[in-house]
């Protein structure tokens, strides 16, 4: 082979093998699949690689740069992570589906051409939507189907967006954004900043992830926000918008949190909030802003996954999610709390931890751009994370309230994975210079100064001082929160009623139409056939009537069936596809 | 030991030694950024010992009030049947 095997081709393959491995095989093939694809990112050789011509475009499968490796590196860790707290589930459903949603998100991080970059973010939006359905009950399907409804409507405005692009620049190939914004680039940039969830196109982010199962939701919370912010520092460097959308964004989830009762909704918000740090460093656009929106978004993979690990681990083991109904946790559950609590601190940016060394590098980049108010405005968001994060929801979770529930500590696998996600979250605040090497700039930042330290740390504590003296108005209350999918969730129902009372009476006027004229006419002509029927057809017919009936209700078996095999159809589809592209370019 | 400082911060019998030892680390905190040198100082904020405390407990009570207030005052918290 050359000098890169692409990791998406790993996952495809150990996707399409884990129904036919069983038992212990299955375990080592689904961590064997991401150790390869850590080895493959490893040892990548930058540069341009399966070139070819498609539907006479240019498409390039895969650009190795520094860019898109720091990601990918970061995206093979997680699946690991990920694969480990999935280990004991019995069924593989799950398992292929997140298989395809990490391959899909490394497609699009490789990407070279608008093309196969929209290829793999459909299969991006497909396979993780797979997660939310798997839990089974209503209330998730109704939030998959939603969830699936948005990312296609975002699917189409980025086709819409690259076909024009395509056609205006006769290229399709995925990079800087030159020259003035136009229809293309905006229908473009709007698709991109849905994926990273920016108001007012946030809220099916917050709405699905709290509904996916507690594995399903560890992967959500990695992939998706940050391919769109990789995509966007891709294209969209230096963009002024963002800039703003950004603060606005890191300030918009603080806010929800605090009226938030559902534990995975809360941190879900929090992934709004943080994502908002990345979408602002990229509208910044300096090398160092870039360098700190990459670094803060793979620390905020490990940290976030942290976190929802742990709220995972709690409703794995009590069956419960809303904050009202926790409490008094900690005494059976101690590791856990201990695991959290280093993510908790990894986000809130504590020093000799993660956020430390990346989230500061985009403030002070806001900083040096002479930008005071969104340094000031990220700052008071740094506040609000710690405030919820780090101390509302793990007090009304793991202590406050004796709820009475005497849990047991999660599973083996499940505590590893946190350990590992939370050592990786040490490392890197600790020992940042590793990350630091694979940022796509020179990295010119010394986070551990004194007053950086005292500075950070006087914020933090002293929200803690406000959150110990203003307990009461923080209690969690029985609601949820209404957020821009009011617009679909309500407006859904106005097309319905659209549907039931104006369509509906024209369809009655239609039929009563036809049953006066029209069957008058179809009973003389059925008659006349009758007669004419009668006979050897008869039997003809009925035998061709039977087995279309039995052939339809085999087919209604396998359409309504299970969805799971709708996930590997798809994933052989892709497969299938990709040898194609293989054969065709050797 | 981690079951035994988990347990330091969850159980109430601790409740006198948890609140010296949080209001010792908060003197400490503005200690040390009174006596942190300040080389990089390009806003008027970064000059200030213990802006950073003052900033941390401001922001902290702004964001708990403002949400609350949009949160009652705003509609945006509903009963957990709005959609239904």
């Amino acid at each position: 082979m050359t000098e890169f095997l692409h990791p998406t081709v790993l996952f495809l393959i150990g996707a399409v093998l884990i129904p036919v491995l069983n038992g212990l095989l299955r375990k080592i093939w689904l961590l064997l699949v991401p150790v390869l694809a850590i080895i493959s990112v490893a040892t990548a050789t930058p540069g341009d690689y399966g070139s070819l011509r498609f539907l006479g475009q240019e498409i390039l499968i895969a650009r190795v740069d520094k860019l898109s490796l720091v990601f990918a590196t970061v995206f093979t860790i997680m699946s690991l992570i990920g694969m480990i707290y999935a280990l004991h589930l019995k069924r593989g459903d799950q398992h292929v589906a997140a298989f395809a949603y990490v391959g899909s998100a490394l497609g699009v991080v490789f990407a070279g051409d608008y093309l196969t970059l929209f290829l793999f973010w459909e299969g991006m939006a497909f396979a993780s939507a797979y997660l939310i359905f798997a839990k089974r009950d209503q209330a998730a399907a109704r939030a998959g189907f939603r969830y699936l409804m948005v990312h296609l409507t975002g699917g189409v405005a980025l086709l819409a967006g690259i076909v024009i692009y395509g056609a205006a620049n006769g290229s399709v190939l995925f990079g800087p954004v030159e020259g003035a914004m136009g229809v293309a680039t905006y229908l473009i940039l709007a698709a991109f900043m849905l994926n990273a969830a920016v108001p007012p196109l946030n809220a099916w982010l917050t709405d699905a992830y709290p509904e996916a199962t507690v594995t399903g939701a560890v992967f959500m919370s990695a992939f998706t926000t940050k391919t769109a912010v990789y995509v966007l520092a891709r294209a969209f460097p230096g963009t002024e918008l963002l800039v703003w959308l950004g603060t606005a964004m890191a300030i918009y989830g603080v806010i929800y949190a605090v009226l938030e009762n559902d534990c995975r909704r809360l941190l879900a918000y929090h992934i709004v909030s943080q994502v908002g740090y990345m979408v602002a460093g990229v509208g910044i656009g300096t090398e160092m802003a870039v360098n700190g929106a990459a670094s803060h978004a793979f620390a905020h993979i490990l940290y976030k996954a942290l976190l929802f690990m742990g709220a995972g681990a709690v409703i794995y083991v009590t069956g419960r999610r809303k904050l009202t109904e926790l409490g008094g946790l900690y005494r059976t559950m101690p590791l856990t709390v201990a695991l959290y609590m280093i993510g908790a601190f990894a986000i809130s940016a504590f020093p000799f931890f993660s956020g430390f060394v990346s989230k500061s590098m985009v403030v002070a980049a806001a900083g040096y751009d002479h930008r005071a108010w969104v340094m000031l405005l990220l700052t008071l968001a740094s506040s609000g994370t710690f405030l919820h994060t780090g101390l509302k929801l793990p007090y009304y979770m793991f202590f406050a309230k004796d709820s009475g529930l005497r849990p047991p500590e999660p599973p083996r696998n499940m505590l590893i994975a946190m350990s590992i996600a939370a050592a990786l979250c040490i490392g890197i605040g600790v020992y940042p210079a590793p990350l630091y090497a694979l940022l796509p700039h020179e990295v010119d930042f010394v986070p551990y100064t004194a007053q950086h330290v005292t500075e950070s740390l006087g914020i933090l504590m002293f929200t803690a001082l406000g959150f110990v003296l203003f307990l009461k108005s923080l209690d969690p209350e029985k609601t949820i929160s209404l957020d821009t999918d009011w617009v679909y969730r309500k407006g859904a129902r106005a097309f319905m009623w659209v549907a039931d009372v104006p369509v509906a009476r024209f369809e009655q006027a239609v039929s009563r139409f036809s049953e006066t004229v029209g069957l008058r006419f179809l009973h003389r002509s059925a008659n006349a056939s009758l007669r004419a029927d009668l006979g050897g057809v008869d039997a003809v017919v009925n035998g061709v009537a039977s087995t279309i009936l039995q052939g339809g209700r085999r087919l209604r078996r396998v359409q309504t069936g299970i969805v799971s095999q709708y996930a590997v159809a798809m994933v052989a589809g892709v497969v299938a596809a990709i040898a194609v592209y293989a054969v065709v370019w050797q | 030991m981690i079951a035994r400082v988990v347990n330091f911060f969850g159980d109430p019998k601790y409740a006198k030694p948890r609140r010296l030892l949080f209001y010792a680390v908060l003197v400490l905190i503005v200690v040390a950024d009174f006596l942190a040198p300040r080389v990089h100082t390009e806003y008027l904020w970064e000059r200030l010992p213990g802006w950073s405390a003052l900033y941390g407990f401001g922001a902290c009570v702004l964001i708990i009030f403002v949400s609350k207030f949009l949160g009652h005052q705003g509609k945006l918290m509903r009963r957990e049947d709005y959609y239904d």
